[in-house]
């Protein structure tokens, strides 16, 4: 395959840690190379997860005690708007794309992606989409009407200022990148595939990068065109949302929930197929059930399109239409629930191996049950009446995204630091950010699900002194600060081991999949010569050909 | 890990889902709990398992030897997603027959026995077989059904008490319906549960249920007129709030003002809370909100005013007498 790769210039290799090159930021700015634009996606969700957190700490701040002053109402709506925008938009699915546009080539046996210049084009565009959303706060305010922005709270009598338009703005133009970015992972995928590397025999990682990107397709439409409608209504005078001139406050629930759902799944499915490569590596074990693992993930993909409703169920649709999509909902349940059991049954009768990638993937078992579980309380019509825009709603969207996503994306990373910079991650270092990250994010967030259950409604910019509430939310504003001390932990301990770390060599895991045939860091052309591969563990094959998989 | 917290003793005694005070609310309250014994069940089995596989089976320094690679099995893999499956099945069909026994029908007939219309940031309530309208604080009577019917004036609002059962939007434009059966007077409180601006936080619910004797005593109580101010420095007052600009906002039924964009303040004097649920009511505090709306609740649609100091004086007499 590799002959008919176009390599971009410098025809040199990989200006990465260690190798000097004359060039510099140019040459990162300029780059069209797949792992320098897959490590710069990394470093732009890495800056928004900083400002993400610090608006989640300036919140934490503002609750820790009733009737607080530290943050006008003002304030705190453009900053929970802003907070939950940004980690989306700007830091799970950035984060999803590094990998895979990092290591979908490299796993796949090709030298490069579908489309090298549309790959620079999607990092910018998503970049610049960021940055416009930002200079909302320069021009006036940011967007403070939620990261799903209901209307008509989002019209321009509720909300006055530009902020809203920014918003809708900075994402049509990140989106454009995410669906760029899909179409050549696609192309890439279903091309560039290693001589003998049939489908059936994918990495689970790039499986799941795979459908991950037909869903992606799939599920913008929807939020572009109502993030134009709303454009419209805003500059134009026209009528979708206002409800004052005969709009309709429903039309922006359902269609943005009709990208909103799936798009969970979006940066969750990534995060499984990470996982799906790290505990059979550490275990020293296949990956238990590929088919259903993989069938699933197309079944998750399907089921994504009928159950955005459930985000609706509070506002008065009727028992039959809840009904069908509680139901569709605990179906989309079980395809996402049983990989658990997948992966443990990948460790059971395996040989362990406790790297820090490894807790964190075992960390993601417990935490992602937890999140799942409470999804499944929202599943069931009538306790989501209950609990709905509660705590306890907040509390498992970031059981889901943290206990699920994050834990996946830092397994990720360390799995493949050192694929990406030739050095080791600190494991000693590594297992301090393990432990205060796992109690930073459980101090934060498992207390909030007693909050819901208390009666406490999200996205409140303070609370009356009510028993427990006082004291639950400072319990969960130290977990807060817990993670942030953590997260600095983090930046340190990769700063140290890019400058010091120990060198990685080829493969330090003894991995299976083709990413660990090519030097560390990869140089520009990943591969000289691909062997043929038979199959789902090539390197598997090649260190034991006396058991080989098939 | 965290269903064992939901039983923490001291909690059921308070305001919360687990301590329900309506029929419906004790019907959702009974799936809760089955859903939590089955979720704290399925946490404990992943968990038991992710440990017992972990200690069972770390890697022994001294046997170097690849394990047996095992790539599936059909026969666990069914268990796996069976037993979930039948799981969710039960609680599908616990669900419904719930839901049926909740839920208001989507286009009821007859008329309801109260309506309430959210506004940012307060609640219109009105009984309209009574012909009753007041705000903020809401009566209701306990053992006997009722239909209550839910309307926004601007955004979505919602409606959520959690003793008294499930929540629902106020929509605009749309009616929404509640079923409420209290089986137990006292007083609960709730929160407005959707996002609408800045003062969401500042739009609690106030709920008074109470034996039908004094429901009956305390509508027609309000269904009277305001009281006519007899003194001079609340005739003063009750004067600028018809020529100054309160009249344009809140109705005084018995006088000429009777918009509703701000509360009815009718019989003020005799509610327990001020700005839905942000202070006590009472003359000093009445003072502060009419001196500076915009400090005490930023963002309310009430603007600042340059009322000199006798003339707030004269408007709080006259409010502290609308009992």
């Amino acid at each position: 395959m590799s002959e008919t790769i176009y390599i971009p210039e410098p025809a040199t290799s990989f200006p990465g840690v260690g190798v000097s090159t004359d060039q510099g930021l140019l040459q990162w700015i300029s780059s069209v190379d797949h792992k320098m634009i897959g490590i710069m996606y990394l470093l732009l969700a890495l800056l928004f997860f900083l400002i993400g957190g610090v608006e989640a700490l300036l919140m934490r701040i503002q609750l820790a005690e009733p009737v607080n002053h530290f943050l006008t109402p003002e304030a705190y709506d453009q900053i929970f708007t802003m907070h939950g925008t940004t980690m989306i938009f700007l830091v799970a699915m950035p984060a999803v794309f590094g990998f895979a546009v990092y290591f979908t080539p490299l796993m796949i046996g090709a030298n490069e992606m579908a489309f090298p210049r549309m790959n620079s084009f999607s990092l910018w565009i998503t970049f610049f989409g960021g940055l416009l959303l930002y200079f909302s706060f320069v021009a006036g305010g940011g967007p403070d009407a939620g990261w799903f922005n209901y209307a008509p709270l989002n019209e321009k009598n509720y909300s006055s200022s530009n902020g809203i338009d920014y918003y809708a703005m900075g994402l049509l133009l990140s989106g454009i990148g995410s669906v760029t970015t899909s179409i050549n992972l696609i192309v890439t995928i279903l091309h560039y595939r290693v001589k003998g590397m049939k489908l059936n025999k994918l990495p689970l990682f790039v499986w799941m990068i795979l459908v991950n990107s037909f869903l992606l397709i799939a599920a913008f439409p929807s939020l572009n065109a109502a993030l134009a409608m709303l454009l419209l209504d805003r500059q134009f005078q026209a009528h979708f949302f206002n409800t004052t001139n005969g709009g309709s406050a429903l039309l922006w629930q359902h269609l943005f929930w009709i990208f909103g759902h799936p798009e969970v799944y979006i940066v969750i499915l990534p995060p499984f197929g990470i996982l799906s490569e790290v505990f059979p590596v550490f275990s020293r074990k296949p990956i238990f059930g590929y088919a259903f693992v993989a069938a699933s993930s197309v079944a998750i993909a399907l089921l994504a399109f009928g159950v955005w409703a459930h985000h609706m169920f509070a506002v008065g649709m009727g028992n039959t239409v809840d009904a069908f999509f509680s139901a569709s909902s605990m179906l989309i349940g079980i395809p996402t629930g049983v990989k658990i059991f997948n992966w443990i049954a990948t460790m059971y009768g395996g040989r362990i191996r406790f790297t820090v990638s490894m807790m964190f993937a075992i960390a993601f078992l417990i935490e992602f049950t937890i999140g799942g579980l409470s999804g499944i309380a929202f599943s069931i019509v009538p306790i989501d009446w209950q609990l709905t825009d509660t705590y306890y709603v907040v509390a498992h969207l970031h059981y889901v995204f943290i206990g699920g996503t994050i834990f996946g994306l830092l397994a990720g990373l360390f799995y493949w630091f050192p694929k990406m910079t030739g050095k080791m991650l600190e494991e000693k270092l590594g297992r301090w950010f393990f432990w205060l990250f796992v109690i930073g994010f459980n101090a934060t967030f498992l207390v909030q699900h007693l909050l819901g259950i208390l009666g406490m409604p999200r996205r409140v910019f303070t609370y009356p002194d009510l028993p427990w509430y006082g004291v639950l939310n400072f319990i969960s504003t130290i977990g807060a600060f817990i993670m942030g001390a953590s997260v600095l932990l983090l930046l340190y301990m990769v700063y140290k081991s890019i400058k010091g770390g120990k060198k990685a060599g080829k493969d330090p895991w003894d991995g299976f999949t083709l990413e660990w045939l090519t030097t560390s860091p990869p140089q520009l052309k990943n591969f000289d010569n691909v062997p043929v591969v038979h199959g789902r563990r090539p390197l598997w094959d090649w260190k034991h050909p006396d058991n080989p998989d098939q | 890990m965290f269903g064992c917290l939901l039983y923490f003793p001291p909690m059921i005694l308070l305001q919360s889902m687990e301590n329900p005070a309506s029929q419906q609310a004790e019907k959702i309250n009974r799936l809760f709990n089955f859903f939590n014994i089955a979720a704290l069940g399925m946490l404990l089995l992943v968990s038991f398992l992710v440990v017992f596989v972990c200690i069972r089976f770390k890697e022994k320094k001294e046997d170097a030897r690849e394990p047996k690679q095992i790539t599936g099995n059909k026969k666990v893999e069914a268990l796996m997603i069976g037993v979930p499956a039948l799981l969710l099945i039960w609680f599908f069909y616990q669900e419904v027959t719930t839901m049926n026994a909740v839920a208001a029908p989507l286009h009821p007939t007859g008329v309801p026995d109260v309506i309430i219309t959210g506004h940012q940031w307060w609640w219109e309530v009105e009984y309209p077989k009574e012909n009753v309208v007041t705000a903020n604080e809401v009566h209701l009577p306990v053992d006997r059904p009722l239909l209550m019917e839910l309307r926004s004036a601007d955004v979505i609002h919602d409606w959520w008490v959690p003793e008294l059962g499930n929540k629902m939007d106020l929509v605009p434009k749309i009616n929404n319906y509640l079923r409420l059966d209290i089986n137990k007077p006292g007083k609960y409180i709730g929160a407005c549960s959707e996002f609408c601006g800045a003062q969401h936080a500042w739009m609690r619910i106030n709920v008074i249920a109470e034996n039908e004797k004094d429901f009956q005593n305390w509508l027609t109580a309000n269904a009277k007129t305001a009281v006519v101010p007899t003194d001079s420095l609340a005739i003063k007052g009750a004067e600028i709030f018809q020529t100054e600009t309160c009249a344009n906002c809140h109705r005084i039924q018995g006088t000429a003002s009777t918009s509703n964009v701000g509360p009815d303040l009718t019989h003020i004097a005799s509610r327990d809370e001020l700005l839905t649920g942000l202070m006590k009511n009472s003359e000093a505090n009445l003072y502060e909100w009419i001196s500076h709306p915009q400090q005490i609740k930023p963002a309310a649609h009430m603007p600042d005013f340059i009322f000199g100091k006798d003339t707030v004086e004269a408007i709080v007499h006259y409010l502290a007498q609308l009992k």
